[in-house]
């Protein structure tokens, strides 16, 4: 997902009551921090400075305290218990620990990873990477509407396979695996379950214990928490998991990651995922209710639209739209007071675009025609109406300018033409 | 990326915008590209039987504003030159006119292959042998 950084301002003055430009509608890349988690921050910046390993005064003992407490309540949030929580500088390290880490540790056990080709990166070059080290790694197709088929993942496992790994939901498209059957077809057979719940966590109920999850990677920054900290739940029982350590020195966090823990991230974290819980079924409500407004409002105005991910399992905050014959990058740039993603990459070297949405089986000119919404707390209504008006109104001046709307329009097939691929 | 003002420019105005009647014997028509690469440009131009001009040019475009932009300044370029006179436009001169940054000069290329496919189309029609045209420049 790319973006162009175009900014022209617009007169406020024409701008409807609410609405403030620039629009931050791009709440999957990352979320503003909630003043609530700067204000729990604060004192851990200035006087509150202590090391949480120093075991031998109080400056070491009020941050520790206040790492245990955050540590509470990561925990709650997603039904685990403290002590099950690691912290690492983000879901991108937690991936990486959870990945190598089994892989190293049950070694002797198998040498099979099963994950899914729809992954976030962090997974997918982890496993990359893995496999060059003399691991098998079955990549599981999804199904058009985004989700894996069960009996896919019962098949891929074998005498061999140690970890299986499939996020809980996903980035691009917004859709919700059956993590709660994937955890249990698991767990029948003795196989490790990690899952990547970076867009779940905080957005709708998480929950180790009923979703059968053995291994867990959470961030900050996708829940009004802070950048660079993030956690990873390690379960402790039934079955207790253990994870071979990527960093060493000191042996912090149970040793499974060592480093002087960043206590004001992490106490932020503790916040965010506290104001998550307590905020998190009104929340969903409302921005699902934004996000149905919204497609909606693209049927109403536009042909060839649709929209790409299982709706019925799918985050409340995304909407990934394809509209068709519009290139996804020049919409953008339509409506560059607005931040969102497109599914082109016509930015990158090899104009390849999402392969989250070629997973999907659509084409690459529609995947070009993609843009992801990502609704979040501070998105309003009014924001959603200015929106949804500029992308109606660039798709439909985009689309004069478009051969494709045109020749379909005539009736011509462009599957029948012969394109001058470059 | 930020674009240049000029891409900017093209973008929001964009020059040409349109559709000639393809079956005419003064219509040259360029389809290049493809649908799975992002970009897909249409560039037509009408040519005076008498002088060899180019008295017309409409282009549509799918693509990013930097293909936008260099198809609506191919318009621009090759209306009032002879046929031997667009045909010297380079995708150089565009990356140049439009400050295109290296990831976008596939753009100025699908342009400068856009004007020969017009070119190439309008000469198939009017049976212009390409050696023929070659020696007039020369």
């Amino acid at each position: 997902m790319s973006n162009n950084g175009v900014v022209i301002s617009e007169s406020s003055a024409s701008l409807p009551a609410g609405v403030t430009l620039p629009i931050y509608m791009d709440n999957h890349a990352t979320t503003p921090m909630d003043p609530r988690v700067l204000d729990a921050m604060l004192p851990y910046f200035g006087k509150v400075f202590g090391n949480a390993a120093s075991r031998n005064h109080v400056f070491g003992w009020e941050a520790e305290q206040a790492v245990e407490k955050a540590r509470e309540q990561i925990a709650k949030l997603i039904g685990a218990t403290a002590k099950e929580i690691i912290f690492t500088s983000g879901a991108t390290e937690s991936n990486n620990l959870a990945l190598k880490g089994i892989a190293e540790m049950y070694r002797e056990r198998g040498n099979h990873i099963v994950t899914q080709v729809t992954e976030h990166k962090a997974v997918l070059d982890t496993c990359k990477k893995l496999e060059k080290q003399g691991y098998r790694v079955t990549y599981l197709p999804v199904q058009a509407d985004g989700l894996i088929d069960l009996e896919d993942l019962k098949r891929a496992i074998d005498d061999k396979t140690i970890l299986v790994s499939i996020m809980y939901a996903n980035n691009e498209i917004g859709v919700i695996q059956p993590i709660a059957e994937i955890g249990k077809l698991c767990h029948e057979k003795g196989v490790i379950f990690h899952t990547d719940a970076v867009q779940a966590v905080g957005k709708i109920p998480v929950d180790v214990q009923k979703d059968n999850i053995d291994v867990l990677s959470l961030s900050g920054h996708k829940i009004y928490g802070p950048k660079g900290v993030g956690a990873l739940y390690v379960r402790r029982r039934n079955p207790r998991v253990q994870i071979s350590e990527q960093i060493n020195g000191g042996g912090h966090e149970r040793g499974m990651r060592s480093g002087t823990l960043n206590v004001p991230g992490i106490v932020g974290l503790g916040a965010a995922c506290e104001i998550a819980g307590q905020e998190m079924e009104a929340e969903a409500k409302r921005e699902k209710e934004l996000r149905d407004y919204m497609k909606a409002k693209f049927e109403k105005a536009l042909d060839y639209v649709h929209v790409n991910g299982n709706m019925d399992h799918h985050l409340p905050g995304n909407l990934n739209m394809s509209f068709v014959y519009v290139e996804g990058e020049s919409l953008l740039m339509g409506i560059n007071d607005i931040a969102v993603s497109s599914g082109s990459a016509c930015t990158s070297a090899t104009l390849e675009p999402s392969y989250v949405l070629k997973a999907l089986g659509l084409g690459d000119d529609v995947a070009h025609s993609s843009i992801r919404f990502g609704f979040g707390r501070f998105n309003t209504k009014a924001e959603v109406d200015y929106v949804s008006d500029k992308v109606i109104n660039v798709v439909s001046k985009l689309r004069e300018l478009s051969p494709l709307y045109e020749m379909v329009k005539e009736g011509i097939d462009l599957t029948k033409i012969e394109w001058a691929a470059h | 990326m930020a674009y240049s003002d000029k891409v900017v420019d093209h973008y929001n105005h964009p020059r040409n915008v349109g559709t000639l009647d393809k079956t005419a014997a003064e219509v040259g028509t360029g389809l290049v590209g493809a649908p799975e690469c992002g970009d897909v440009m249409r560039l037509q131009i009408r040519v005076n039987p008498e002088t060899n001009v180019i008295e017309d040019a409409k282009f549509k475009t799918f693509g990013c504003g930097s293909a936008i932009a260099s198809s609506s300044l191919a318009t621009e370029w090759v209306k009032g030159k002879t046929i031997d006179e667009a045909l010297a436009i380079s995708n150089t001169d565009i990356v140049k006119e439009l400050a295109l940054p290296p990831v976008k000069i596939h753009c100025s290329v699908l342009a400068e292959d856009a004007i020969r496919a017009a070119i190439g189309d309008w000469k198939k029609k009017n049976k212009v042998a390409e050696t023929a045209a070659v020696a007039v420049a020369h």
